[in-house]
């Protein structure tokens, strides 16, 4: 028996990654299967973005030029449901396979099984989505939200619709499982719950929010599934259904699920900024209790989408003033990282420019988002270009630019070289400049009346749409430099373990490239400091 | 792409020559409770500034002088509990600040009652009916024929050269000025919004429910919206005009409706 276990040990001590297609294939090691996620989002964020680009050309002048209306409808769905669950999350998900064990000083996820079948479930569920595009009546049109009846009157591809979101749904579920069990379990034993680092926290309580909204997706699209096909009238007005029983059901998971694509964003700056103002970073703990405030909140604001269905008053003001309560917290944490900075020693690499700008844009996002707050002026901006301008600021300059921020930091420890800092700069102004140019004007179009989710629209709102998609197609253009970083991440010099001046935390204390295992016996988290002072 | 690009640039130069009129803001309205939705819209936007102008400025005069290049050590607190109460306290006034004209606002939104006229819209894929409730009067009103040809993929047609493009119907809804109009809103179909910027009114028109809403324009003319809720291929296409005209004129165009005048209305008066 003895023997047994120390042939075991031995093993492991020379176990490296497997040859060939088989270490993708069988990955169960938390680095190859970030890796494998990280590379899926962008590859989504590029088909997503490729969307993106045929809607800003159709909406470049008025008239209709290149597509229908009928295939217009799809690409706005397939943008929204690829760019959601297909580029921020599983993004996230990879900073996090990569990341989580190596700041908590753990060997590996827990679950590293359960794992890689999390991933392997989200290409399949991705290429039955892209493949709707391919079927007799295109693909689903009738808005990421599925609202009933409209989403009944997809074609071949309704039921690949509702199969689809179930697999991206049990793929988030496990990843949220594999996440919770990792972070409660497999923590440094000296590292409390108020010593971990912020990324890991607010990706704890991302992971709870995941488990507690995707099951209520899933049953909601279950149900669109049996109004179609096996006679129910959930959601059906002729048989005493409900459509608006649809909308509540659905924004009880979407409005979480938006902080679920902005909580680990935070996390990521709030790494970031106090490595590169080489101070700590300001009130830890209210930043902790912050993200669990707006996760409650995130519960109970969700009809704050659905002021114009008619609920009422009551109801409205309860939504009203719980979603204005949401401003609070994500006010301590602007100002606390403003107060990260304030004083420290500032340097401005490329994961540092990034955070600033997503502290910026995030908060321009955060403005509209009060604006929307208030149900009488909401009335006015709903399903308008305002709201398409809001929920772009919070995910493209918020979101996205985190996840960006969050690879340049990493990047170095992930491939052992430093990326090029001149294209990573050209990558970041040409973004920033252009998602500024992309998303600002619709702020004016939504004031003027232009209802989203439109293929063509009156001459009065040419101007706007125009310099909206001149600065759409120059984002999308930029995003090609990250690629160009990628490609030559392994031609700059060598990282040292630490990668930059003033980081600290357990995940420096491993060389660059960080070696296929790690941690493989738990370490003092306390000794990370110790080595950084 | 780079061919787009190109045309979008010559597009931006001709349409910018072409239409100086460039709306910024939300429209004032013709309505009381638009006028207090705007007001509402801009005490919210000058919140922002002044809250904005305070964290932006903090954050741009830390970013120019604590920088390394210019040698500063870094400090080394990391936290404050005054600071912390400070910031949580002062945003929560200002919510309250904030919330308490709105919710005035919101009660006198809701409030239908007593109306002068009451009109049943009810939304088809892809056009509006309207039935005065009190008279015998029903129509359709869907998008108007010029706006039709010119919509078409490729139609050939330049939109600038279409009056109201994409924003004109056959036949609009009328309303006497100064009356309290309560709309009871439903859909036949999928479900559908009705929008109009100048009365600040959107409410959705949802199968097997009747939604209230109400407006009292004070001011004669026409006042264009559109459909706001994804409801298939030709959501776009399903505009809203209302033309809001004196009491006798709209009494006029009540008698004539009655003496089975032409089904299409002109929407000249």
């Amino acid at each position: 028996m003895s023997s047994t276990v120390a042939d075991a040990l031995d093993h492991d001590e020379e176990h490296g990654p497997e040859k060939g297609i088989g270490r993708w294939l069988f990955a169960t090691n938390h680095k190859d299967i970030g890796t494998m996620y990280l590379i899926f989002s962008l590859t989504m964020f590029f088909i997503g973005g490729a969307m993106a680009m045929v809607i800003r050309s159709e909406l470049a002048i008025p008239g209709l030029q290149f597509v229908h209306p009928e295939f217009f409808n799809s690409m706005t769905t397939m943008h929204a449901l690829i760019m959601v669950f297909g580029a921020v999350m599983p993004a996230f998900v990879g900073l996090a396979n990569w990341m989580i064990p190596l700041m908590i000083g753990a060997p590996d996820m827990a679950l590293p099984r359960m794992n890689n079948w999390s991933f392997w479930i989200l290409p399949v569920a991705f290429g039955i989505l892209l493949s709707t595009l391919f079927m007799p009546g295109g693909a689903p049109a009738g808005g990421w939200t599925m609202y009933p009846p409209l989403i009944l009157q997809t074609g071949d591809a309704f039921p690949f619709l509702i199969f689809s979101v179930h697999l991206m749904g049990i793929s988030s579920i496990m990843g949220a499982i594999n996440v919770i069990v990792t972070i409660i379990n497999m923590r440094a034993p000296d590292m409390t719950l108020l010593k971990m680092p912020m990324f890991v926290w607010t990706w704890l309580i991302t992971a709870y929010l995941l488990i507690a909204v995707m099951p209520v997706l899933a049953g909601a699209v279950t149900m669109l599934l049996t109004d179609q096909f096996f006679g129910t009238s959930f959601f059906l007005a002729a048989g005493g259904g409900d459509p608006v029983m649809f909308q509540h059901i659905f924004w009880f998971f979407g409005h979480p699920e938006v902080y679920i694509m902005i909580l680990p964003a935070f996390g990521v700056v709030s790494e970031i900024i106090p490595t590169f103002a080489r101070k700590p970073l300001f009130g830890h703990d209210s930043m902790v209790y912050a993200a669990s405030c707006i996760a409650f909140l995130s519960f109970i604001v969700w009809a704050h989408h659905m002021f114009t269905v008619g609920m009422p008053l009551t109801g409205q003001l309860f939504f009203m003033f719980a979603t204005m309560l949401i401003a609070v917290p994500t006010g301590v944490k602007v100002f606390n990282w403003v107060a990260t900075m304030w004083r420290g020693s500032m340097t401005f690499e490329t994961p540092m420019l990034f955070s600033l700008a997503f502290v910026f844009l995030f908060t321009i996002g955060g403005f509209s988002g009060l604006m929307l707050a208030a149900a009488p002026a909401d009335i006015q901006y709903h399903d308008t270009y305002f709201v398409v301008a809001h929920f772009h600021y919070v995910l493209v300059p918020g979101s996205v630019f985190a996840i960006m921020a969050g690879a340049y930091y990493w990047l170095p420890k992930w491939t052992g070289h430093m990326y090029s800092e001149r294209l990573g700069k050209l990558h970041f102004w040409t973004s920033t400049i252009f998602v500024n140019v992309t998303f600002f004007p619709m702020h004016f179009l939504g004031l003027a009346g232009m209802p989203r989710r439109i293929p063509d629209y009156s001459t009065q709102f040419t101007d706007f749409n125009t310099i909206a998609s001149i600065g759409a197609i120059g984002f999308g253009v930029s995003q090609l430099i990250f690629v160009a970083v990628l490609l030559t991440a392994y031609k700059g010099s060598k990282a040292t373990d630490r990668v930059w001046e003033g980081t600290r935390g357990l995940e420096w204390t491993v060389p660059s490239p960080a070696p296929y295992h790690t941690f493989e016996t738990p370490p003092k988290a306390r000794i990370a400091s110790e080595v950084f002072e | 792409m780079i061919r787009k690009a190109f045309l979008s640039v010559l597009a931006l130069g001709l349409s910018a020559a072409a239409n100086a009129e460039w709306a910024l803001n939300m429209p004032k309205g013709i309505t009381d409770l638009s006028l207090e939705t705007y007001n509402i819209h801009m005490m919210i936007f000058w919140w922002c500034v002044a809250i904005g102008v305070v964290v932006f400025g903090v954050m741009i005069v830390s970013l120019i002088k604590h920088r390394k290049s210019k040698g500063v050590k870094p400090a080394t607190f990391s936290h404050s509990t005054t600071a912390e109460v400070i910031w949580t306290v002062i945003p929560v006034v200002i919510l309250m600040l904030i919330a308490i004209p709105v919710a005035e606002t919101m009660v006198k939104l809701e409030d239908s009652r007593n109306p002068d006229l009451s009109i049943v819209v009810t939304a088809y894929q892809w056009k509006w009916h309207y039935k005065y409730q009190d008279e015998d009067i029903a129509f359709y009103s869907s998008l108007s024929q010029p706006s039709l040809e010119a919509r078409r993929l490729q139609s050939g047609v330049d939109p600038s050269s279409v009056e109201n493009y994409l924003l004109d119907v056959d036949r609009p809804v009328v309303v006497p000025r100064d009356a309290k109009v309560r709309l009871l809103i439903t859909s036949n179909d999928v479900v559908h919004s009705w929008y109009v910027p100048d009365l600040a009114i959107k409410k959705d028109a949802i199968p097997g429910i009747v939604n209230e809403t109400w407006f009292k324009a004070t001011e004669v003319g026409t006042y264009r919206g559109q459909c706001t809720e994804l409801c298939g291929k030709d959501h776009g296409y399903m505009p809203i005009v209302v033309e809001v005209v004196e009491p006798d004129a709209y009494l006029a165009w009540v008698d004539s409706r009655k003496e089975g005048a032409p089904r299409v209305a002109s929407t000249q008066q």
